[in-house]
C-alpha cells in the first residue's frame, strides 16, 4: 500500500515537473510569463476547468462518466442570470446557493438514472446534455442576457479581489480543498473509490454502488451549478452556447491528471495538474504567438499521449504488487 | 453503471432474438405513429419529394451508425466520428485547391477516413487503451488539425459532378445518400447475422475473454471494426460535403451523440453483446421523422435536441422501469 501510494505521487510529481518546465520553456522566450501577476493570471483563468475536473474526478473515480457538465454550467448560469435581471437585489450569497442547488439537482436527475434504473452513465448525459442545453433555449426563448442587465454586484463578485487573488480563485482553493477532505477523510469519500475499484467487493463491504454513484453526480453537478453563476458572471453574458464543448476539456484535465477512466484511481493533485496543464497551455499560445487553433489539436494530442503513459504506469504497478507480497511471504 | 451478473440464457438466439424482435416491433409502433402524426399535423408531409427531403436529415449519421452498431456490440465505442468527417472533409478540400477531379477527391477522402480508423484501432488494440478515453482524444486532435488548416476560412469551389453525392438522384426521388443507406444497410446486416464475423462480434461484446479462449482473435477484430468506422465516416463526409458545397472546419459537429443516439435507439446494447442492424435502420427513420416533422411545424432545431435527449433516455429507461414495477407487484 505504502508502495501504491508512492507510484502515486510519483506520477504527479512527474506532472508537476512537466507543467513547471512548459512555463519555464515559455519564459526563456517571454520572461514576463512566469511574473507572478501573470501566473495568478493563468490560475484565476484556469479556476473553472480545476473546480470541474475536480467534479469530474469523483464521478470518474466511482466509475461513472458526466458529460453533462458543460450544459448543466450553462443552464445554471442561465438561470440565475435571469433571476438577477429580476431581482437585481438579490445577495450574491443567495445566487451562489441557488447556483448550488440547481446544479446538485440537475446532477441528481443524473444520479437517479445511474442509482435506480442502472442506466450506463454514458448513455444518461449525452441525453441530459442536449437536454439541458434545449431547456437554456426554451427558458430564454433564445435570447442573451447581457452585461447591462445584471446588476453590479451579480457581476463584480469573481472579480472582488482578496489578498492578491480574485475570489473566483480562491473558490477554485476551497473547492479543492473540500474535495481534497472528502476523498481522504471521510467514509464518503472513501466508498467512490471502492465503488469504482472494484463494485462488487464494494457490495460486500456494505457500500451501496449505486447511491455513493448517485452522490457522485450530485456533487459533480454542484461544482458545476457554482461555476455557472461563475462564469456568467464573470463574462458577464449568458446565453445557449456558453461553454459548449467545455464537457470534453474537463474530461481532459482528469485523463492528463492520471483519473484512470476505469474508476478507482484517481487524486486531486492529479485533477488539478492536469487543468492547469491545459490551462499553462491556452495561455500561453497567443504569448508564443501560436494561432489559438492549434489548442483543440494540441489538448488532443495531450490526451492520447497521457493516456497512453498512465496506461504503461498501469502495467508495471501490478507487477511490482505481486512482487512485494511474494517477498512477504 | 450495472454491476447485477448478465444473465446467460442456454440457448442464445431463442430468448435473445425474442428481445429484439419485440424491441423492433416497438419502434416500428413508434416509427408508424409518427409518421401518422406527422401526416395530420402538416398537409406537406405526404409528398414523395418532401419524404426524399427527409431522408437526408438521417441517411449520413446512419451509413456511420451501422458500423458504429457493429463496434458498440463489441464493446467498444468511437466518439471521434464526427471529427473524421471534418478532417475528411477539409483533406478534400485541401486536395481541391491542388486540382485534382472528382474520382481522386472521392479516393483522398475514403484513405483519410480509413487512416483516422486505423489511428483509432491502434490505440484501442494494440496499445490496449480504453476506446472511450482513446476516441475522445481523437475527436479533438481531428478537428483540431482541420482547425489548424482552416482557422476561420472555408474550401469552396467543389467540381459540378461531386455534387451528385450529396445532391444527386439514382431514380425518381430515390437519392444517391438514400441509394447508399439501403445498400449498406443490407450489407451491415447480412456481415452481423448471417456471417462467422458477425458471430465473433456478438461473441466478445458478450466476454471477451471466453471469445478469446473459442479461438476468435478478438483483437484483429476490433481492429478491422474501427477501420469499417473509420470508412463508414469517409463515407459520410463525401456525402456530407458534397450536400454543404463546403468545408469548414465546424462541419458535422456534435454528430456523434446523434450516431450514438441512434445506435441506442435501435436496440443496441451499449454495454456490448447484443443488438440488430434492422433496429437501426427503424432508429434511423425514426429520428429523420421526427427532426422532419418538427422542422415542418417550426420547431427549432435546439428544441428538437430536447426530444432526441429524451427519447434516447426515454427508449432505455422505460422497459426497465416496466420491468421493476413489475417485480416489486409479483
Amino acid at each position: 500500500m505504502i508502495m501504491l501510494k508512492k507510484l502515486i505521487s510519483v506520477r504527479e510529481t512527474l506532472l508537476l515537473g512537466v507543467v513547471v518546465s512548459l512555463a519555464l520553456l515559455i519564459a526563456t522566450r517571454f520572461p514576463g510569463f512566469i511574473a507572478p501577476g501573470n501566473l495568478a493570471n493563468v490560475f484565476n483563468d484556469t479556476s473553472p476547468l480545476i473546480i470541474l475536473a475536480l467534479g469530474q474526478m469523483i464521478v470518474i473515480v466511482a466509475r461513472c462518466i458526466d458529460l453533462s457538465v458543460a450544459a448543466n454550467l450553462a443552464l445554471t448560469g442561465m438561470i440565475v442570470a435571469m433571476l438577477n435581471t429580476m431581482m437585481p437585489g438579490l445577495p450574491v450569497v443567495v445566487t451562489l446557493t441557488i447556483a448550488v442547488a440547481i446544479g446538485a439537482f440537475l446532477g441528481a436527475i443524473n444520479g437517479i438514472f445511474v442509482w435506480k434504473l442502472e442506466i450506463p452513465p454514458i448513455v444518461v448525459t449525452l441525453g441530459t446534455m442536449t437536454i439541458f442545453r434545449g431547456v437554456i433555449f426554451l427558458i430564454s426563448d433564445g435570447k442573451w442576457v447581457n452585461a447591462h442587465e445584471m446588476s453590479e454586484s451579480f457581476t463584480s463578485f469573481p472579480r472582488m479581489e482578496l489578498l492578491g487573488l480574485p475570489a473566483l480563485s480562491w473558490i477554485a482553493v476551497l473547492v479543492a480543498i473540500a474535495i481534497w477532505l472528502l476523498v481522504t477523510r471521510t467514509p464518503m469519500g472513501r466508498s467512490f473509490y471502492a465503488a469504482g475499484g472494484n463494485p462488487h467487493a464494494a457490495v460486500y463491504t456494505g457500500i451501496d454502488v449505486g447511491k455513493t454513484q448517485f452522490f457522485a453526480f450530485v456533487i459533480s453537478g454542484a461544482l458545476a451549478g457554482l461555476t455557472g453563476y461563475l462564469w456568467v458572471a464573470r463574462y458577464a453574458v449568458a446565453y445557449v452556447d456558453i461553454a459548449g464543448g467545455f464537457e470534453l476539456e474537463v474530461v481532459a484535465a482528469c485523463v492528463i491528471g492520471g483519473i484512470s477512466i476505469a474508476g478507482g484511481i484517481g487524486t486531486v493533485a492529479g485533477a488539478i495538474l492536469g487543468a492547469l496543464f491545459l490551462g499553462v497551455i491556452k495561455n500561453a499560445l497567443p504569448v508564443i504567438n501560436v494561432s489559438p487553433f492549434w489548442q483543440l489539436a494540441i489538448s488532443g494530442a495531450a490526451i492520447v499521449v497521457a493516456v497512453t503513459l498512465n496506461a504503461r504506469a498501469n502495467k508495471t504497478k501490478g507487477r511490482v504488487i505481486l512482487k512485494n507480497a511474494e517477498h512477504a511471504q | 453503471m450495472s454491476i447485477t451478473a448478465r444473465e446467460i440464457p442456454d440457448r442464445l438466439t431463442s430468448s435473445t432474438s425474442k428481445v429484439l424482435r419485440s424491441w423492433e416491433l416497438l419502434l416500428l409502433g413508434v416509427a408508424v405513429g409518427i409518421f401518422v402524426l406527422n401526416s395530420l399535423s402538416s398537409p406537406y408531409f405526404l409528398d414523395p419529394w418532401s419524404l426524399s427531403d427527409a431522408t437526408f436529415n438521417f441517411t449520413e449519421k446512419a451509413l456511420i451508425a451501422f458500423a458504429m452498431a457493429l463496434l458498440v456490440i463489441s464493446g467498444e465505442i468511437d466518439l471521434s466520428v464526427a471529427s473524421i468527417i471534418a478532417l475528411v472533409s477539409t483533406a478534400m478540400g485541401a486536395a481541391l485547391q491542388l486540382g485534382v477531379g472528382t474520382t481522386e477527391l472521392v479516393l483522398i477522402g475514403l484513405t483519410v477516413g480509413l487512416l483516422c480508423g486505423a489511428f483509432n484501432a491502434v490505440l484501442v488494440t494494440v496499445m490496449g487503451l480504453p476506446s472511450i478515453v482513446v476516441t475522445i482524444g481523437t475527436m479533438s486532435l481531428f478537428r483540431g488539425i482541420s482547425y489548424i488548416v482552416l482557422g476561420d476560412q472555408a474550401f469552396r469551389g467543389y467540381p459540378a459532378d461531386f455534387s451528385f453525392f450529396g445532391q444527386g438522384y439514382v431514380f425518381w426521388v430515390i437519392s444517391f445518400e438514400f441509394a447508399l443507406f439501403v445498400a449498406f444497410a443490407i450489407f451491415y446486416a447480412v456481415l452481423l447475422h448471417r456471417t462467422n464475423f458477425g458471430r465473433s462480434i456478438f461473441a466478445i461484446g458478450n466476454n471477451p475473454t471466453a471469445a478469446l479462449f473459442s479461438g476468435i482473435r478478438v483483437q484483429r477484430v476490433k481492429f478491422i471494426l474501427f477501420l469499417l468506422t473509420g470508412l463508414m465516416s469517409g463515407f459520410a463526409a463525401i456525402c456530407l460535403t458534397s450536400r454543404l458545397g463546403s468545408t469548414r472546419p465546424s462541419i458535422g459537429i456534435g454528430m456523434e451523440l446523434e450516431v450514438v443516439t441512434m445506435v441506442v435507439l435501435g436496440g443496441v446494447n451499449i454495454l456490448g453483446g447484443s443488438g440488430s442492424i434492422p433496429g437501426v435502420v427503424i432508429a434511423a427513420f425514426v429520428m429523420g421523422l421526427v427532426t422532419f416533422g418538427l422542422g415542418l411545424l417550426n420547431v427549432p432545431g435546439i428544441v428538437m435536441s430536447i426530444f432526441i435527449g429524451l427519447l434516447l433516455i426515454g427508449v432505455i429507461a422505460l422497459p426497465r422501469l416496466v420491468q421493476q414495477l413489475s417485480q416489486r407487484l409479483k
